[in-house]
């Protein structure tokens, strides 16, 4: 044979591998044909592919080991299992840049399935190799290796230590000042994922400077990256009082309001959860950000949202209120009780619910003049509602009773406890009585009213234990009155009249 | 004697009046006894009333005295007493009034200032509108910016539309699809087209300008027209032009740099083990190939003066340099102990 028909063969023989590879690879991406492929045993052939001669098959490979990684973690245990990682490893030293991208591709595939798998990922070593490439020129390299620490890190803190110790945070900080918007993104999306977990990691955060150059992108136009940031921030801010702070003092705050008009769901979302994340710190900083018309904002925001989303802005209005009452009259004064009314009203999932009954029980539990306007959006009914509701969870009915209480045992408004008097069980019904024996000894005209709406007679028909303090409430109320009305309304009072119309003898 | 005669006659009588005056007076005693004391009782009663009235008189006026001074000490007391509580309730009131005052002052300047926090709070409403104002405006002009590119990307699709479709023009003899004759204008459409420049098709290979030196008469050109007209030079992009080992290449050159401009290839080890096994260096001046010079270890220059000839003797104190003639003594005293 000459010499050309024996270059031919091999020839053929790299024209077919390469078809392989880039037939597997564009299968992958569709994942009702990774099934297949897993069952035809794709691991075990695209394993020698890897370490082809040919650069271009190579990294077709890798691709392709990356796509079918990323469907289950099934596949993911089987790249492990087969050794590859190590290879990959060694050639993101080595090879160029597009098999460093794929490569980097493979080991965030790999990591994101779970905390043992991310853990196989970093005894290979990669860690080092991820940090190497992160100092490299190429940006969609950097954003492959960043992308994979930040998979690395989102599981545990024991990982996000082995990044950070890695020296990985660094060279994620000058990712963040790069021109390209998804490198941003990236950086900040894995400076989030280590921050999250300890006060420790968020502080070393912190010390490579990374809060002022978030601090710089909160107005950048690319949505993706404002939601990132946000998260960032908010992850560092929510362990102490002292990182709380430093986000603050990044003079953040009036300019973050705007992004909470961003036609983005989850960049509002995740501006009320930055916000949320410092007001639960301190009354100072919660004054601060009042101060700067935060809460109206949210309020705002509340307004326009609906759902899960509306989460951290209930939580942050309870957060404010409960520091002071000046915060929380600040909180009414901006229209916040009606809007959390209509919360209550409008969401049906346990947890939101729960959340805005504890915000409206932190916002009427200080003073006559809180409770006063809590009770008059008429919340006070809906919450023993939802606290006598069999359908709702444990929490809702711990958080609806506490609350209920709470305001309570400030409220002197009657016409609002008025209702409470006819469905309440008798556990509430001793706080409302009781309030009701506190306010009418003094108020004439309180009296009449109570009379004239039936208070009186449905006070009558309750029953309790001599000597309990629900008994002492009805005879102080009881006292209010002259003796002939307290018998009037009194049950059975219509039967013995009767009685001694059939007794009288007629003279 | 005739008074002698009758008073002889009387004696018998006066015997029987004795006697019978004797009984009489007997009879009578024990009445009279009675009579006289009766008053005698009477008249003793009245000397010890006198006396007792006398009596009770005389201790009616100590007593009355007595207790006038009693009274009036008392009343004084009293009237004292009044007074000083008189006092005292003045007194209280008036520190009542000042401590009312200063309470008031006090807890609305430090404790809660109701009108500063009614203040704060009409304050924090007017900037809570103002911040919902303008929140609202920036999302109305971001909501009009967004609407204006996508509005501008729009009609510049069109436009690219209506230069791939400028054969739709229409034509004198006959009007365009999108200028049919039962509207009563003409669609926008029609307006891109008759603005749009003809756009060529990507595939047709690009016209270099008229032929140069064609001779037109066969099929054959000469081939170097045809390459200069057919073959279109590859423009590649950065990332295909940069070689995968422009990298390495540059991190090559740096190394070598470095190298280059290094004196002292040896890096420095601060510990003194480290410099355990070295080498001892001689100097320049001492060393030769062969062995070193006895120069500097057994003999100076001074040694020998006939050699020198008149020769200068070394200098060994230099001009002094007045760096450091201020040290210390610039900002204050204490550095004259330099």
């Amino acid at each position: 044979m000459s010499q050309r028909q024996v270059l031919q063969v091999f020839e053929q023989y790299q024209k077919s591998r390469t078809q392989f590879v880039q037939t597997v690879a564009e299968l992958a991406t569709r994942p009702q044909n990774i099934e297949t492929l897993q069952n035809a045993g794709v691991m075990s052939l695209l394993r020698p592919l890897l370490l082809d001669v040919v650069p271009t098959i190579q990294q077709t490979a890798a691709l392709a080991l990356g796509r079918l990684a990323n469907y289950n973690d099934d596949l993911a245990e089987a790249v492990v299992k087969g050794d590859i990682l190590p290879q990959l490893v060694y050639s993101l030293a080595e090879q160029n840049r597009f098999y460093k991208k794929a490569a980097a591709f493979v080991l965030r595939a790999v990591a994101r399935h779970s905390p043992a798998l991310a853990q196989a990922v970093v005894d290979c070593g990669a860690l080092d190799a991820l940090v190497v490439s992160l100092e490299e020129f190429d940006p969609g390299v950097k954003e492959a290796a960043g992308w994979a620490l930040g998979y690395i890190a989102r599981h545990n803190e024991h990982l996000s230590q082995a990044v950070v110790e890695a020296g990985a945070l660094p060279f994620l900080v000058l990712c963040l000042q790069e021109p390209e918007v998804a490198l941003k993104r990236i950086a900040a999306s894995a400076l989030s994922d280590v921050a999250k977990h300890s006060p420790e990691l968020a502080q070393t955060v912190v010390d490579t400077g990374a809060i002022a150059h978030l601090a710089q992108m909160v107005l950048n136009p690319d949505a993706k990256l404002k939601r990132q940031v946000f998260s960032a921030l908010s992850q560092i801010a929510k362990h102490s009082v002292d990182l709380a702070e430093l986000v603050v003092e990044a003079e953040v705050f009036p300019a973050v309001l705007a992004c909470l008009r961003d036609p983005d769901e989850y960049v509002r979302k995740n501006v009320t959860t930055l916000m949320r994340e410092i007001t639960k710190h301190t009354p100072e900083l919660s004054q601060m950000i009042v101060n700067t018309g935060g809460v109206a904002a949210v309020i705002d925001y509340l307004g326009d949202c609906r759902g899960n989303v509306r989460l951290p802005g209930i939580m942050m209005l309870g957060y404010v209120a409960a520091h002071s009452e000046n915060l929380a009259m600040a909180v009414i004064v901006s229209k916040g009780v009606p809007q959390l009314t209509l919360c209550l009203s409008e969401e049906r999932e346990d947890h939101v619910r729960a959340a805005t009954v504890w915000a409206l029980g932190q916002l009427g539990r200080h003073t006559a003049e809180h409770a006063r306007a809590v009770a008059s959006a008429g919340v006070l009914p809906r919450l023993l509602g939802l606290y006598m509701d069999t359908d709702s969870s444990e929490d809702l009915q711990v958080k609806a009773k506490k609350a209920l209480k709470s305001i309570l045992q400030k409220c002197t408004h009657l016409p609002a406890l008025e209702p409470l008097l006819y469905d309440a069980p008798s556990n509430i019904l001793k706080h409302v009585v009781g309030q009701f024996s506190k306010v009418l000894p003094h108020d004439s005209k309180a009296r009449r009213l109570f009379v004239t709406s039936g208070g009186l007679k449905k006070v009558q028909e309750i029953k309790a234990e001599p000597g309990s303090a629900l008994q002492e409430h009805i005879t102080s109320i009881n006292n209010c009155y002259p003796e002939e009305i307290v018998r009037y309304y009194s049950p059975g009072y219509s039967e013995t009249l009767l009685e001694r119309v059939e007794k009288y003898q007629p003279v | 004697m005739a008074r002698f005669v009758r008073l002889e006659n009387k004696i018998e009588r006066i015997k029987e009046e004795f006697f019978i005056r004797n009984r009489i007076a007997e009879e009578n005693r024990p009445g009279e006894n009675r009579a006289a004391i009766q008053i005698q009782s009477w008249f003793r009663g009245c000397q010890v009333r006198a006396y007792l009235s006398h009596l009770d008189k005389h201790a009616t006026i100590i007593q009355k005295t007595w207790r006038g001074f009693q009274a009036r000490a008392h009343f004084r007391q009293m009237v004292k007493a009044a007074c000083f509580i008189m006092k005292m309730n003045f007194y209280n009131e008036m520190a009542v009034r000042v401590q009312r005052r200063w309470r008031g002052f006090y807890t609305r300047k430090y404790v809660h200032n109701f009108y500063a926090r009614k203040r704060y709070l009409e304050g924090l409403m007017r900037t809570n509108e103002l911040v919902r104002r303008e929140l609202g405006e920036f999302a109305e002009y971001q909501q009009r910016e967004r609407e204006h590119v996508a509005m501008e990307r729009e009609e510049q699709e069109n436009t690219i539309q209506a230069e791939r479709l400028h054969h739709l023009l229409s034509t004198q003899q006959r009007p365009g699809v999108f200028n049919s004759p039962f509207r009563p204008a003409p669609d926008k459409m029609e307006l891109r087209l008759r603005r749009a420049k003809p756009r060529p098709s990507r595939s047709s290979p690009r016209n270099r300008g008229p032929l140069l030196g064609s001779t037109g008469t066969g099929p054959f050109r000469d081939p170097a027209e045809v390459w200069q007209q057919r073959v279109c030079v590859t423009e590649p992009t950065l990332r295909v032009q940069t070689s995968p080992r422009d990298l390495e290449r540059a991190q090559e050159e740096l190394h070598r740099e470095e190298w280059r401009n290094r004196l002292v290839d040896r890096p420095f080890q601060p510990f003194s083990k480290a410099w355990k096994d070295r080498k001892y260096e001689r100097t320049v001046h001492s060393t030769s190939c062969f062995l070193p010079l006895a120069y500097g270890t057994k003999h100076f220059r001074e040694e020998r003066p006939e050699q020198l000839h008149g020769k200068k003797p070394f200098k060994t104190v230099f001009t002094t340099c007045h760096v450091f003639d201020k040290f210390g003594r610039l900002y204050s005293n204490a550095g004259k102990i330099v």
